[in-house]
């Protein structure tokens, strides 16, 4: 077996009296799209800081490139993996060539003094998501689907090859949505040694997309694996309380459609 | 554009020697009274300034400024507890800048554990913290002020709305020096400011160990309030104001706009403190109530905005 990217082995974590993850084993391998899916408070957010090393598990272990991530630093995390946080209020108006530009933080010195190829690179990322006309707009006057765009680019600035996303379609509509995720997978394909976790609630472009499913219910895992293998509709109903008609795709992928709520 | 502010200080520093009360102005007065309060001037509106533009970072909050913090309310504090009880210690007026320091400090931390929940500060707790500290501090300053000695009380007032006094030598000196440290430290970390202000966790993800760096910053500030405050009192607004209009003007890269906020808080002060000397001349204001006058009307309308832009 190939060394994972990142892994998390046994993780539990609690705030406070009540745990919010227990028992979590994970892995992303090179090459991999790997989705996080489940209801609200299964813990996904949660797992997602601790892969990132922001967070100390209060038991088990995250491995970074098949190191103990409490070993290292910050900037040696930020060197290998970029975090693709949701949406978040920001106070100042930083244009968004600034915003992308601050991805190459991690390889810049003290004073943050730009070489050419740091500015190439925010250029490139720039254009990879074809946000060169609003490069001098100040990034709060985006639209969120604007935004979103902006923090994929600052994490493609980075140039690491692991990327962890919490939510990267919330608010977006049907097709940016898809477009991200049709991005995600051309991104991911373009180079060996990429691999992509993220969360998201959405089960559709989760099925269609990912290589491995992995259903969270109360801070453990429910079920893993294929896409097809794991959303049945016994289990949408077990993890979600929700009646759905589960379909397969001739083309390979699953179509759930939620009827209604079990209460 | 800091080479801009850096002769438009130099032209309001000469211009600042030239005008006053006196018509016809001795060398001496302007050698050894105007020209040292108009550097004092420089270095109070320095400090004050880029304190506030790396507190506004910090909290993530365009409103942050030292004096509605109470931060230096803390520094005066401190300043007014070696004044009042330096002869007694055998403390030099050396110490009285390094003692509000440490005022401005223990303000800096006591916001923090207050208002702040995971880095950001949210405009109400912060604005409620920093107006229960300002009384509290205000109060106790009063109370150690009339316990040591009731002839000072004019001089307390001067202190409260914040005035810039000739001072001796040996307190120009250390404040100056505090100031530098403050300085260096901001021009330090001001890249990491940028990826601080975009939220604790984002600089986390980005490479920035957020404590330590955070810790720095909350010494730099507690630094530059210490040196201005020991000096000058309570001047309000200017922290607030002079970062803010920077922004609008070169944007908000810290790289460019900490000392941008150094060089035009310096002109904005000796501009405010000659404008003071002036207006009512031969009676001089206290430069204080001229930055509040100003400051007031232009923190409400940001604090609308700010409200507007975060509805909870």
């Amino acid at each position: 077996m190939s060394e994972a990217l990142v892994e998390a082995r046994a993780v539990a974590h609690a705030f406070g009296a009540s745990p919010v993850l227990r028992g979590v084993d994970l892995a992303l391998e090179a090459g991999k799209l790997v989705v996080v899916a489940g209801p609200n408070g299964a813990g996904k957010t949660t797992l997602l800081r601790v892969l990132a090393g922001v967070l100390r598990p209060d038991a088990g272990e995250v491995a970074l490139a098949g190191r103990p991530i409490a070993g290292w630093t910050r900037r040696e995390i930020a060197q290998r993996l970029a975090v693709v946080p949701q949406e978040s209020a920001m106070a100042f108006p930083f244009s968004v060539r600034e915003m992308v530009a601050l991805g190459r933080a991690p390889f810049l010195g003290p004073l943050g003094r730009e070489s050419a190829s740091d500015v190439a690179r925010t250029c490139e990322a720039l254009a990879a998501l074809e946000l060169e006309a609003l490069a001098e707009r100040a990034y709060p006057t985006l639209s969120g689907g604007e935004k979103r765009r902006v923090l994929l680019a600052r994490a493609l600035a980075q140039g690491v090859d692991t990327w962890l996303l919490d939510e990267p379609t919330a608010h977006m509509d049907l097709g940016h949505g898809l477009y991200c995720f049709e991005w995600l997978r051309a991104w991911l394909g373009a180079a060996p040694g990429r691999g992509v976790l993220l969360v998201t609630h959405d089960l559709v472009l989760a099925a269609r997309f990912a290589d491995e499913l992995i259903l969270l219910a109360r801070g453990a895992v429910a079920a893993r694996g294929a896409p097809g293998d794991v959303l049945t509709a016994e289990r949408i109903a077990a993890v979600y309380g929700v009646e759905a008609r589960v379909e397969r795709d001739p083309a390979g992928g699953v179509l759930v459609s939620p009827l209604r709520a079990i209460r | 554009m800091l080479a801009i502010l850096a002769i438009a200080l130099v032209g309001a520093l000469a211009a600042s020697l030239l005008v006053g009360s006196a018509a016809n102005p001795t060398r001496e007065i302007v050698l050894e009274i105007r020209l040292p309060r108009a550097l004092l001037a420089a270095l109070v509106g320095a400090g004050l300034a880029t304190a506030g533009a790396l507190l506004q970072a910090l909290l993530q909050n365009p409103l942050a400024d030292p004096y509605v913090l109470g931060i230096s309310g803390g520094a005066a504090l401190g300043g007014v507890a070696a004044l009042a009880l330096g002869g007694g210690l055998w403390l030099g007026s050396a110490a009285v800048p390094i003692v509000a320091f440490v005022g401005a400090l223990g303000a800096s931390l006591l916001l923090y554990a207050v208002a702040a929940a995971g880095g950001r500060a949210p405009a109400h707790s912060l604005l409620l913290t920093g107006v229960v500290f300002n009384a509290f501090a205000s109060s106790l300053i009063v109370f150690a002020t009339s316990a040591a000695d009731l002839a000072r009380v004019a001089g307390v007032f001067l202190w409260l709305i914040g005035s810039i006094r000739l001072v001796e030598p040996a307190l120009l000196a250390a404040v100056a020096v505090l100031f530098a440290l403050g300085l260096a430290i901001a021009l330090r970390f001001a890249y990491a400011l940028n990826l601080i202000a975009q939220g604790d966790e984002t600089a986390s993800h980005l490479g920035v160990d957020v404590p330590s760096v955070r810790r720095w910053l909350l010494a730099g500030t507690a630094l530059m309030i210490g040196a201005s405050v020991s000096v000058s009192g309570l001047i309000g607004f200017v922290g607030l104001i002079v970062p803010h209009v920077l922004r609008l003007w070169i944007g908000s890269d810290h790289r460019t706009l900490v000392p941008a906020s150094a060089l035009a808080g310096a002109l904005f002060l000796v501009v405010a403190d000659t404008l003071a000397r002036i207006v009512l001349a031969p009676t001089e204001l206290p430069v204080g109530a001229l930055t509040a006058l100003v400051g007031g009307p232009v923190f409400l309308v940001l604090l609308r905005r700010e409200l507007a832009r975060l509805p909870s």
